[in-house]
C-alpha cells in the first residue's frame, strides 16, 4: 500500500496550518500517515472542534436542576420533563452540502440529526427546521436599474437559481423526514440578497426517553466488542466536515460535490428501530452515529468520553465499493451508519435483531486501556493517536474581533428623509405578500407535519405544539404508560436585526423565541442554538459572532433558557459576499395541562381585542422602524438600527402571557414580529386553515386613534419589541388589563373581532382591508413565485 | 374487536393505527411482514408509511411478503381489511383493489385535512357514517392520486364500490377539492365483495378531538359495528 508522502502542500489542502500540523507531530512524536492526517484534519475542522468559537459557547448558560446531559457531553443535550420522562432535542447545519446539492445536502441534514437523538437513547418524535435563501422575486430592494438588460437577465438567472435551491432543500427535508416517519412540525423560512448563493439549512430534530434510557456514547469496558451497524461504507461525503469548514467559491462547489452523502431515509428508519430495539435489551454499553467525520469521530469520540483506547481492523467494515484506502474508509461520511460498544458476552443480541431487521452489521474491533485509537488495515497500522488529544485537543483561537465600518452608518440612519405612509393599504398586502412574511404553506404542506398522532397545533401559528403519550418512548422492560406531556417549540432570528446590531439581534432571536413560546402556553425549557456565520478570519467578521454570541447568552440567562447543545457553521460567504450573521434559536417549552395550548388566530366574533405592551417604543429615533421588513419591502432600504429588546421588559411580558393564559380567559395570543402590528392583526385574521382551500377568515375592527404623536408607518408597522395581541371574551377584558397592568405590562383593548374587513382606525386616518384580500396575498405569494 | 396491524420495514403509520384502535377501546398487535399468520384477528389494518422505502413503486416490493399472503388469505375468506395510505397502495399492487395509485399531479408531497363526501353507505367500512356527514381528515402522501381506465371506473361505480371522494366544505365535487387529481376525486373504495378497502387520508390521525378532528372514527365504528354484528349472527 503506497501512501502519498506528507509535504507542506499536501497539509495545506487539509486546511491545516503550519502550526497546526507542528501540533500534530508533537502528539504523535513522529510524522502522521496519510491516513492520519485526514483523521486529524476532519476532527480538528471548524464543525468537529469548534476550535474558533468555543471560547464564545463557553459564555452561554447552560445549567439548569432540570438538564439530565448538557452541553457538549455528548451528542444531544438532554432535558427533565417531569414523571421520569425526558426530552432530547438538537440543530444542526447542513449549508454547505445544500448549496452544491440542494435535495440531498437537505436530506441528509435531517438524517444526521434525527441520529444524533436517537444516539441518545431517545425515540425521534418531532423536527422542525430553519432555512434561508437568496430572493426568489424581483422585490424593490434588488431591482437592477433600468435599462440594464445584461442585470436583469443575470437577475433573472439569480433568483431562478435561489428558487432551485428552495425547492430542493424543501423536497429533501420532505423526503427525509417524510419516508422516516417523523412530524416537520415548525420552522422558518427568510429571503435575503445576503444568502443567494449560500443557503442555510438547519435541521432540528427532539425524541423523547425515560431518564433511565440515557445512552452514552462512551466505548466502556475493557475488551468489550465494538460493532458496526449499517449500510457499507461508500466513497461519498468524502472529508465532508471539512468540506464544511472553508469558504464556498464556485470551484469549491464543483470539486466538492463528491463531499455530499446520498441519504436513504429507509435505512434510517430501520437503523433506528433496531438500534431502540438493541437498547432495551442492555446489552449496549456505548453509541454513536456516524455523523460527520464518520468512523474516525466515532471511534475518538467514543474512546476519549471512556478515558479507554479502541482499536478496528478496516477490513471488516463492510464496504460498498472496491479497493478503498485506509483514508477514505475513515474519512467517508455514508449515511446511517452506527458504531455500537456491546457487553462483552451479549454479542448474540445484536446479530439477532439487526438480522431481523434485515441490517448489515460486522464486528470490527474492541476497546482497549491504551487511550489510543488503532486502526489496521490489511494486516498493518495505519493510524495510532492517543483518542482524547485527537477529540478534545484541538487547537483553540482566539480571533479579533473590530467592529465593521458599516455599523457607523447603519447607527446614524434617521427616518428624516422617508416621508411617513398616507396609503397603507397596498402596504400592509405587500408586506403579507412578501415571502419572508407570507405563509409557508408551500413549504410545510410538503411535510409530513401529522404523523405519529401527535401534532396538536401544527405548523402556522407561534409554535407548534406536541403531545408526548406512552408510545412516543422507546420500548422499555416495564412498559408501564406515562401521562400525556406537552411540549411547544419554535426556531427563531430575524438575521437582518443581527446584521444591523448583533448583540440587539441576538438578543431578539432569543425573545420572539421565547414570545413564541409564551403566546402557545408554554414556559421554555432549554434551547438548541445554531450559530450560521461567516469566516471568523476577518476581524470584522468576527466581532458579528462574538456580539451576536452575547446577545444570545444574556438573552437564554433572561428567559431560563439554557443551552443545551448546538451547531457553528462558519465560512458562509460566497463569492458575493457573507451572508448576514444567523445565530438561529430553537427553543423548546413545557406546556403544563392541554387547556393551556393557545393559537394566534381569533376566535369568536365580539371578542374584545387587547394589546400587551408599548404600542410604540417613542425612545427608539426610529420608532421600531430600524432593520423592519416596512423598510425594507416599502422603501427598500435595510439599515437602521433594530428595535431595542429590554429583556426585563420581554420576560415581564412572557410571564403576563402566561399568567393570563392559565387564568383561562385568553382565546387567541400572537406576538408582534415582522411588518409589526398591523401584520398581526390581519395574521390573526386569516391563519387559521380548517382544510384544503378552506381558510377560516375573520375580521377585527381596530382603534388606534388615542395613541398621538407617532409616526402612521411606525404605528402599523414598526417592529417595536415584547408586544402581544390577545383576545378574550368582551365581559373578561377589563379584569384582564387590570391583571395585566398588575404584573408591570401596558395593557389596552384596541379593538373586537369579527366582520369580514380588518378595518384600522388611527389619529391620522382609518383604513379598511377585505380579509379575503388579505387571506389571497399572504396564502399564495409563495406558490405564486415558484410558478 | 382484534385488530392486525401489519408492519413492513418502514412502515410508519403502524403504531398510530394501534393508538386509534386502542383509542375506541378495542385491541390491536403487529404483525411483523416475515410472518405468515395473522393469528385470531377480526380485521386487518395495512398501515401507511414507506414499506420498503417504497423502492420500484409504491406497495410493489411489499405484496411479495409472506404477510401478505396470509392477507389475501384471510381477504379471501371474507375477513375485514382496510388499507391506509401506503397500504391502499400495498392493495392495489397485490390485486386486491383495482386501480393504481400515482404521483400527485402537482408532484409535491400534500399533506393537510381535506374534506370527505362518504359515497356509498352499505359497506363495513362506512355503514356507522350518519348520512350526509362530511369528514374532515387528513392527507400525506405523494403519490396518492388513484387513477384506473374508464372501464374499471364504469365497474367500481356500477358495482357501488366507490366508498369516498374529495369534496369542498360545501361537499361539492370540485378540482379545487382535490388534493392529488384522483379520477373522479375517488379517496377511497371497496372490492366487489365489499370486504376490501383502501383509501387515502388517514382516519387514524383523527380519532381524537386534539388532534384536530374525531371523524376517522366513524370509519372504524363502521367497521367495528359490522363485525359485531356478523359475530352476533354467527352466534343466534
Amino acid at each position: 500500500m503506497t501512501e502519498p508522502t506528507i509535504t507542506p502542500e499536501l497539509v495545506q489542502k487539509h486546511n491545516l496550518t503550519p502550526d497546526e500540523y507542528a501540533k500534530i507531530v508533537e502528539i504523535l512524536g513522529r510524522t502522521p500517515s496519510y491516513t492520519e492526517l485526514g483523521v486529524f484534519s476532519v476532527m480538528w475542522s471548524e464543525h468537529c472542534s469548534y476550535k474558533n468559537t468555543r471560547p464564545l459557547l463557553k459564555t452561554f448558560p447552560t445549567k439548569s436542576p432540570k438538564i439530565l446531559v448538557g452541553a457538549g457531553e455528548e451528542n444531544a443535550g438532554i432535558i427533565d420533563i417531569g414523571d421520569g420522562l425526558a426530552i432530547a432535542f438538537k440543530i444542526e447545519s447542513h449549508n454547505h452540502p445544500s448549496a452544491v446539492e440542494p435535495f440531498q445536502g437537505a436530506a441528509t441534514g435531517v438524517g444526521g440529526i434525527v441520529r444524533d437523538i436517537f444516539t441518545m437513547g431517545a425515540r425521534p418524535v418531532c423536527a422542525i427546521n430553519s432555512l434561508r435563501f437568496g430572493p426568489i422575486t424581483n422585490g424593490s430592494a434588488s431591482a437592477p436599474a433600468e435599462g440594464a438588460d445584461s442585470a436583469i437577465a443575470n437577475r433573472k438567472s439569480e433568483i431562478a437559481n435561489n428558487k432551485r435551491l428552495f425547492s430542493g432543500v424543501v423536497s429533501g427535508i420532505a423526503h427525509y423526514g417524510n419516508c422516516f416517519g417523523i412530524p416537520t412540525i415548525a420552522g422558518e423560512v427568510y429571503f435575503d440578497k445576503s444568502y443567494e448563493g449560500n443557503p442555510l439549512v438547519n435541521a432540528f430534530c427532539l425524541g423523547v426517553l425515560r431518564h433511565e434510557q440515557i445512552a452514552r456514547g462512551a466505548a466502556k469496558g475493557i475488551d468489550n466488542p465494538v460493532f458496526y451497524v449499517g449500510p457499507a461504507t461508500g466513497r461519498d461525503g468524502l472529508a465532508g466536515a471539512a468540506f464544511a469548514s472553508q469558504d464556498l467559491t464556485e470551484e469549491s462547489a464543483e470539486q466538492q460535490r463528491g463531499a455530499v452523502q446520498v441519504g436513504d431515509p429507509f435505512m434510517e428508519k430501520l437503523v433506528c428501530e433496531a438500534c431502540l430495539e438493541l437498547l432495551a435489551t442492555g446489552a449496549v454499553a456505548g453509541i454513536q452515529d456516524m455523523g460527520a467525520a464518520g468512523l474516525t469521530c466515532s471511534t475518538c469520540e467514543t474512546a476519549a468520553r471512556a478515558g479507554t483506547g479502541i482499536e478496528i481492523e478496516l477490513d471488516k467494515v463492510p464496504q460498498r465499493a472496491p479497493n478503498m484506502s485506509s483514508y477514505e474508509i475513515m474519512l467517508s461520511e455514508s449515511q446511517e451508519r452506527m458504531l455500537i460498544i456491546v457487553h462483552k458476552g451479549r454479542e448474540e443480541e445484536v446479530k439477532r435483531i439487526f438480522d431481523k431487521w434485515d441490517l448489515p452489521w460486522s464486528e470490527v474491533g474492541f476497546v482497549t486501556d491504551t487511550g489510543r485509537m488503532v486502526v489496521k488495515h490489511h494486516g498493518q497500522v495505519v493510524a495510532d493517536i492517543p483518542a482524547k488529544k485527537l477529540a478534545d485537543e484541538a487547537p483553540i483561537y482566539h480571533r479579533e474581533a473590530a467592529e465593521p465600518a458599516y455599523l457607523a452608518e447603519v447607527r446614524a440612519f434617521r427616518l428624516d428623509g422617508i416621508a411617513d405612509t398616507t396609503d397603507p393599504v397596498p402596504q400592509l398586502k405587500a408586506l403579507l405578500a412578501w415571502p419572508s412574511i407570507a405563509s409557508k404553506n408551500w413549504v410545510y404542506r410538503q411535510y409530513d407535519h401529522m404523523v405519529r398522532d401527535n401534532t396538536i397545533v401544527c405548523p402556522g401559528s407561534d409554535a407548534a405544539v406536541l403531545r408526548i403519550k406512552s408510545d412516543s418512548l422507546p420500548e422499555a422492560s416495564n412498559g408501564q404508560t406515562v401521562p400525556d406531556k406537552f411540549i411547544a417549540m419554535t426556531v427563531d432570528c430575524n438575521g437582518a436585526y443581527v446584521y444591523l446590531d448583533p448583540y440587539e439581534g441576538g438578543k431578539i432571536a432569543v425573545a420572539e423565541a421565547c414570545r413564541n413560546l409564551a403566546c402557545s402556553g408554554a414556559t421554555p425549557l432549554g434551547a438548541t442554538d445554531n450559530l450560521n456565520m461567516p469566516s471568523p478570519l476577518k476581524p470584522e467578521l468576527f466581532w458579528q459572532i462574538k456580539e451576536s454570541v452575547r446577545g444570545l447568552a444574556e438573552g437564554c440567562q433572561a428567559f431560563n433558557a439554557p443551552v443545551t447543545g448546538g451547531n457553528c457553521s462558519l465560512y458562509n460567504q460566497s463569492p458575493n459576499g457573507p451572508i448576514d450573521p444567523t445565530p438561529t434559536v430553537a427553543i423548546v417549552g413545557l406546556i403544563e395541562k392541554p387547556e393551556h395550548i393557545t393559537t394566534q388566530w381569533f376566535k369568536d366574533e365580539g371578542d374584545a381585542i387587547i394589546l400587551l405592551g408599548d404600542a410604540v417604543d417613542t425612545a427608539d429615533p426610529l420608532q421600531g422602524l430600524g432593520g423592519s421588513a416596512f423598510l425594507q419591502v416599502v422603501h427598500g432600504k435595510k439599515t437602521g438600527s433594530p428595535p431595542r429588546c429590554d429583556l426585563d421588559k420581554a420576560r415581564a411580558l412572557h410571564e403576563a402571557v402566561r399568567s393570563l393564559i392559565y387564568g383561562g380567559s385568553i382565546k387567541s395570543a400572537h406576538d408582534c414580529s415582522e411588518g409589526g402590528l398591523a401584520a398581526c392583526l390581519a395574521e390573526s385574521c386569516i391563519s387559521q386553515q380548517v382544510a384544503r382551500e378552506t381558510p377560516r377568515l375573520i375580521g377585527a375592527d381596530i382603534d388606534l386613534s388615542t395613541i398621538k404623536d407617532v409616526r402612521l408607518d411606525a404605528l402599523l408597522f414598526g417592529e417595536t419589541q415584547s408586544r402581544v395581541v390577545v383576545t378574550a371574551s368582551p365581559v373578561n377584558a377589563g379584569k384582564i388589563v387590570a391583571q395585566a397592568k398588575i404584573l408591570g405590562v401596558t395593557a389596552t383593548v384596541i379593538g373586537k373581532v369579527g366582520g369580514d374587513k380588518l378595518a384600522i382606525k388611527t389619529a391620522g386616518g382609518a383604513w379598511s382591508w377585505p380579509v379575503a384580500e388579505l387571506h389571497d396575498s399572504w396564502w399564495h405569494a409563495i406558490a405564486n413565485a415558484m410558478r | 374487536m382484534n385488530f392486525a396491524v401489519l408492519q413492513f420495514p418502514a412502515s410508519n403509520c403502524d403504531q398510530d393505527a394501534i393508538h386509534a384502535v386502542r383509542v375506541l377501546g378495542h385491541s390491536a398487535r403487529y404483525v411483523w411482514h416475515k410472518d405468515s399468520s395473522l393469528g385470531d384477528a377480526d380485521a386487518v389494518i395495512v398501515p401507511g408509511g414507506f414499506s420498503y422505502g417504497d423502492y420500484l413503486r409504491c406497495g410493489a416490493i411489499a405484496r411479495f411478503s409472506p404477510v401478505m399472503q396470509a392477507v389475501k388469505q384471510f381477504a379471501d375468506n371474507g375477513g375485514l381489511v382496510i388499507g391506509i395510505c401506503n397500504g391502499f397502495q400495498i392493495l392495489t399492487e397485490a390485486g386486491l383493489l383495482p386501480g393504481a395509485l400515482i404521483r400527485n399531479r402537482s408532484l409535491q408531497f400534500r399533506c393537510e385535512h381535506i374534506f370527505l363526501k362518504t359515497i356509498t353507505h352499505d359497506s363495513p367500512f362506512t355503514c356507522n357514517i350518519p348520512q350526509g356527514k362530511l369528514l374532515r381528515v387528513p392527507i400525506a402522501h405523494g403519490e396518492g392520486c388513484f387513477f384506473a381506465d374508464a372501464e374499471t371506473i364504469a365497474r367500481l361505480r356500477a358495482g357501488n364500490q366507490i366508498l369516498w371522494q374529495y369534496v369542498n366544505s360545501e361537499g361539492e365535487l370540485t378540482d379545487d377539492a382535490n388534493p392529488n387529481g384522483a379520477v373522479e376525486n375517488i379517496a377511497g373504495i371497496c372490492n366487489d365483495r365489499r370486504n376490501v378497502a383502501g383509501l387515502m387520508p388517514h382516519p387514524e390521525r383523527a380519532c381524537e378531538a386534539m388532534l384536530g378532528s374525531d371523524d376517522g372514527r366513524l370509519i372504524f365504528d363502521s367497521m367495528i359495528r359490522s363485525l359485531q354484528s356478523k359475530t352476533t349472527a354467527k352466534a343466534a
